[in-house]
């Protein structure tokens, strides 16, 4: 038998395909080369056939990707649940996920229905659970309303009396001190805040006008005393490997404001996520924006078992952060009016179409499938229908 | 003092390099194209901001792909 392959000429040989072969599959070929001791002739003969197989396997120019992206997407779709609820490892969150979801993301809503954020905490204190829940305080809001057992307004004083709940302020660790701080913040010129008894404040407005009052006391109530705007609820939740065995503490919340939690200190702003894709491409910008979307869909789908190749999803991504911003994927295809008339009309409206193109003057390029379909044109511009072919043509010469 | 954030470190944000102009003309030749052919990223893009790209430029993305290993893309910047 013939002598194996050195692996450094291997490598360099694997290298040499750096134009052509992805680098995953560069990596396969060499270790399963090397793996299989082959000879150099053996290894050059398979390389070969791997570059002639992958080339094969590209997907040809004109190729209808998109089409065969819905195709494989929608298909599998139709067999999940219309509505799926999932509790995200804790009883009091909930997910959206199946068929809602996915419209949710394609759709590039402004905000999820159920906006969930996975914060996690600097390794430092991520082992710490009291640190932890130290930091989901500090994020969580919390405001008058959350912390009021009952509240009246007293007419006469134009005073509102507020009793506050001492267990839910022992949860959410706020002290009186810190309510009247909130309160003094809007109190104004002529307004008052006095601790009573127990667990009473009494907030002297000074606003005489009863409307006014009233508006008072609906300000009052939405009151911020701690945390950060859009987080209604903040859990700490352990992260375990494989074994069970607790790894560190993250927490994960209702609402979503990225920004904001990744200024909080102590947060990882590396790792933390969010549900939100509008809002990550706000913050992290559009190729974060992209990996968002193919997770989230990826998500969407591994739930319900559906087994879609990925670069279908990629493709999706990649056609929604075109524009350098998320555009939705809608009934007219990615965000879009299309430009050909007949292509609109063939949809819907038929005649309010030719009629306003008509007034407008428009033209039709008749560049694209469905345009051509309809007048009926033989090679639609898809696959081999979109290159022109030239030929150079020698006239015989004809002898006399 | 307030948190620095660099939206560059992020998981989710792949490595972004400005190509020099040279470079750029290379690339787009090869692939027969025009500049705005190009997927397009905002200036005001986070983390095009983060690299100091202008509009006009173009910026390599080296993303971790699945099926792929590593890929690498380009993108646009577009003035907004």
């Amino acid at each position: 038998m013939t002598e194996s392959i050195a692996p450094e000429e291997l490598w360099s040989l694997v290298e040499s395909y750096y134009d052509v072969l992805p680098e995953k599959l560069r990596k396969e070929l060499y270790e399963k080369i090397l793996e299989s001791r082959l000879s150099r002739k053996e290894a050059i003969e398979v390389i070969e056939e791997a570059v002639r197989r992958y080339r094969a396997s590209l997907v040809d120019p004109g190729e209808a990707v998109g089409m065969v992206a819905a195709q494989s997407i929608g298909e599998p779709s139709t067999q999940m649940t219309l509505r799926t609820f999932h509790y995200a490892g804790v009883r009091e969150l909930n997910v959206t996920l199946g068929l809602p979801r996915l419209i949710e993301i394609v759709d590039a809503r402004k905000s999820p229905s159920t906006p969930i954020m996975e914060i996690y905490v600097t390794s430092e204190i991520a082992k710490d659970p009291e640190k932890v829940l130290e930091i989901a305080r500090k994020i969580e809001l919390t405001t008058i309303e959350n912390i009021t057992k009952s509240a009246t307004i007293d007419y006469i004083e134009s005073a509102i009396i507020l009793e506050l709940d001492p267990e839910m302020m022992e949860n959410r660790g706020v002290t009186i001190r810190d309510v009247v701080k909130a309160i003094n913040r809007i109190k104004g010129k002529r307004g008052r805040v006095e601790v009573m008894e127990e667990n009473t404040i009494v907030f002297y407005t000074g606003i005489e006008d009863i409307p006014r009052l009233k508006r008072m006391y609906d300000r009052v109530f939405g009151l911020r005393i701690r945390g950060i705007k859009g987080i209604k609820h903040a859990i700490v939740k352990p992260v375990r490997d494989q074994e069970g065995n607790i790894i560190e503490y993250m927490i994960m919340t209702e609402g979503s404001n990225l920004q904001a939690v990744l200024a909080v200190e102590g947060v990882d702003a590396s790792r933390t996520l969010t549900n939100n894709i509008v809002e990550i491409m706000e913050v992290l910008g559009i190729e974060a924006a992209r990996s968002a979307i193919i997770r989230e869909i990826k998500r969407v789908l591994d739930e319900h078992g559906l087994d879609v190749d990925i670069r279908h999803i990629m493709m999706v991504a990649d056609a929604m952060t075109m524009t350098g911003r998320v555009r939705q994927v809608g009934r007219h295809g990615v965000a879009g009016e299309k430009s050909s008339v007949l292509a609109r009309a063939a949809f819907e409206v038929t005649i309010k179409h030719l009629v306003d193109a008509t007034v407008r003057g428009e033209i039709d390029e008749l560049k694209g499938v469905i345009e051509n379909v309809l007048i009926g044109s033989k090679p639609i511009p898809v696959g081999t229908g979109a290159v022109k072919l030239r030929m150079k043509y020698e006239f015989p010469v004809v002898e006399e | 003092m307030p948190k620095k954030i660099n939206v560059l470190n992020h998981v989710l944000v792949p490595q972004h390099i400005v190509l020099s102009r040279e470079d750029a003309i290379k690339i787009l030749k090869k692939m027969g194209i025009k500049k705005k052919e190009l997927p397009w990223i905002l200036a005001s893009d986070p983390a095009a901001r983060a690299v100091g790209a202008k509009p006009g430029d173009v910026i390599m993305i080296i993303r971790e792909s699945p099926t792929a290993g590593k890929s690498i893309t380009f993108r646009y910047v577009m003035p907004g």
